[in-house]
């Protein structure tokens, strides 16, 4: 278990270094581009234009510009953007890293509690009206983009009904530090939790669903039914535990990529400013260090994701455990 | 006379499918003894398993349906609620399927797994239960029954996860074992192995064995009455040595003359039934046997009538009389093959 689990820091780590190492050539050896030009920003003055080759070693070989990026971005911390005059880098995605934590962990646990539930009932009753009924419902949650949800709940929620009895409690957009107000953070969180949330319900309710319908197939379900087990000791202590590698597989994968910022939406609608919200500033202004760092912390997020799924496998299936 | 431990009246079963309903099995009757072991032989897919899946209301409702009687010690399996079933499943019918590599949930110890059934049925307490696992997994022949109850089902190989189904299977001493195929999936040694334990198993404890095979060499060993399937229906039944001695069927024929003999010259190929079983939806009126049958006659076009002995029948048009006859005359056609 532990050599597992060591061999799997070192993988992330490799991944991480390979990841860094594509992303600044992609930005600092593409052929034919000046790398100094485009961190400087459009119309940028000739002596910028210096400062910006000095600063980044853009006059030495590759590796030691590699060197100089990764050491402004991990070790000293400074590197700033120059589009957007003096924002300090590192400290803006550190600022923004709680906002995009707070949205994505809330709405996770929403949509595997969501997921869970809409996956067990329908599979429970399959083939029955309920389970039509909550297909019907996750096909519908899928279908709903996050913009429009978004835009739907605040347009309701901050103008029409604002002052009815449903959402007077709701405060104005932003987010609220969870240390300075835990209230405030969580009623300024809630709506888009849910926003977030309704499309991986119905997506993860509809996956398990199928997964546990497939593993219904299975001869140790037939053994388990011979037992004389009750359905649902059958559905929650045969079929479920089997059901849920696709469903953890999944969670992996959209977990590192909404805390990478793929939230972004949401952020935006919400008017949180997160890391989705600073990648989408950045890509606008083409403000090079700031998508090189933002890209460089979803990586991270995506391969620690992605371990945690590997360390969900082993625990629950203890075939993969044993080799 | 005592009733019959299970008594199955004209079951038949049929499956939806896209031509409307398939019948699988056709007015299914025979009948299992306390204490006796009964085996079912039959090609793949003369619907063996069926029928007894559907006797424990194990095949799915939505698309099989069910008809018939089949008595459990007096009650009606086949009108019991789920609630019954459950109790009788595991508790007084236990079942040893076929692929003992498939049989086990993955996720759980085996231990685990027999102390869940054990508790499922009786009040024990987990202590109890786990103890009277142990003992379980030592009957079986397990040598280290303390290790392996704490390791999952892919840690073990097939012959030892053939015994822990047997373990559960009896776990609960069940009065009617089921076995489907239990060495099909195993290595000739292990068969054996597994054949001397359900033999040992009726002997202590009394049970009494349903065997499908489809192998006449587990038939020879282990049962007390044969019940030979095909397509759906019981072609012949009788005692064992009745059968090996006398068979009445052609089909039955041709069983028993592709083993390969022990003793004298070694033939040059071993006989098999030519052609293989119909598809449920295309058999054919008549009698289902006729395309492969050597001793086919004008009137097997019609449905044939059941041929009764003294404790035994056929479905065969061919007599007392006639049976001799044509039977050496289908053993000189398969001597000359076309």
């Amino acid at each position: 278990m532990l050599t597992i689990l060591l061999q799997r820091l070192a993988q992330m780590a490799f991944v991480m270094f390979g990841i860094s190492v594509m992303v600044f050539l992609i930005f600092f050896a593409t052929p034919g581009s000046d790398p100094a030009a485009r961190i400087a920003g459009k119309n940028a003055a000739p002596e910028t234009l210096a400062a910006v080759r000095h600063d980044f070693g853009l006059d030495q070989s590759l590796p030691v510009q590699y060197a100089v990026m990764m050491k402004k971005l991990f070790v000293t911390g400074d590197l700033v953007s120059f589009v957007n005059r003096g924002l300090k880098v590192v400290p803006a995605i550190v600022e923004a890293t709680p906002v995009t934590l707070s949205l994505v962990f809330g709405a996770a646990l929403l949509w595997v509690a969501g997921g869970l539930a809409i996956g067990i009932a329908a599979a429970a009753f399959r083939g029955r009206l309920i389970d039509r009924l909550l297909m019907i419902l996750s096909l519908t949650g899928v279908a709903i983009p996050v913009f429009w949800l978004g835009e739907m709940t605040n347009l309701l929620s901050q103008n029409r009904l604002h002052d009815t009895l449903f959402f007077s409690w709701v405060p104005a957009l932003g987010y609220v530090p969870f240390a300075e107000d835990p209230l405030g953070w969580f009623k300024a969180l809630l709506l888009p939790w849910f926003t977030l949330a309704l499309g991986f319900i119905g997506l993860y309710g509809r996956v398990l669903r199928a997964s546990i319908v497939e593993i219904y197939q299975e001869d140790f379900i037939r053994t388990a039914r011979a037992k004389g087990l009750s359905e649902s000791r059958i559905l929650l202590r045969h079929a479920l535990r089997m059901s849920l590698v696709p469903f953890v597989t999944m969670f992996g994968l959209d977990f590192g990529a909404l805390v990478g910022g793929g939230a972004l939406m949401t952020e935006v609608v919400f008017g949180l400013n997160g890391v989705g919200k600073l990648t989408y500033d950045s890509l606008q202004s083409l403000d090079l260090p700031v998508i090189m760092a933002s890209v460089l912390y979803a990586s991270f997020f995506v391969v620690v994701a992605n371990a945690l799924v590997d360390i969900a496998y082993l625990m629950l299936d203890p075939r993969i455990r044993s080799n | 006379m005592t009733s019959p431990l299970l008594q199955v009246r004209d079951l038949s079963v049929s499956f939806a499918s896209r031509k409307g309903q398939t019948a699988i099995i056709e007015t299914l009757s025979f009948h299992v003894d306390e204490g006796e072991t009964l085996c079912i032989v039959g090609e793949s897919g003369s619907g063996k398993t069926v029928a007894l899946m559907s006797m424990l209301g194990l095949l799915d409702p939505r698309s099989a349906r069910v008809e018939g009687e089949a008595l459990f010690k007096g009650r009606n399996m086949l009108q019991a609620s789920e609630r019954e079933l459950q109790r009788i499943r595991g508790r007084e019918i236990a079942l040893i399927s076929q692929d003992p590599m498939t049989a086990l949930t993955p996720v759980h110890t085996i231990g685990w797994q027999i102390v869940e059934q054990i508790r499922t049925h009786t009040g024990l307490s987990r202590r109890a239960a786990e103890a009277r696992a142990l003992e379980l997994l030592g009957e079986v022949g397990i040598a280290r029954p303390r290790m392996v109850a704490e390791q999952y089902p892919h840690q073990l190989s097939g012959g030892m996860r053939q015994r822990v189904v047997i373990a559960m299977a009896l776990s609960c001493n069940p009065s009617l074992l089921i076995a489907d195929e239990p060495t099909t999936a195993l290595d000739v040694t292990v068969q054996a192995q597994v054949l001397d334990l359900l033999r040992r198993l009726r002997r202590d404890f009394g049970s009494s064995i349903v065997l499908i095979t489809h192998d006449m060499g587990v038939v020879a060993e282990m049962a007390d009455r044969v019940l030979v399937m095909y397509g759906g229906r019981v072609v012949e039944e009788g005692q064992t040595e009745a059968i090996f001695s006398d068979p009445w069927h052609p089909y039955t024929w041709g069983l028993l003359d592709s083993i390969p003999p022990l003793d004298g010259p070694r033939p040059e190929r071993l006989f098999s039934i030519p052609g293989s079983p119909p598809q449920p939806d295309r058999r054919p009126a008549g009698c289902i046997f006729r395309p492969r049958c050597r001793a086919a006659l004008p009137e097997c076009n019609l449905a044939p009538p059941r041929q009764r002995g003294a404790d035994r029948n056929a479905l065969c048009f061919l007599d007392e009389g006639e049976r001799p006859v044509a039977r050496s005359a289908a053993r000189r056609s398969e001597e000359q093959p076309a």
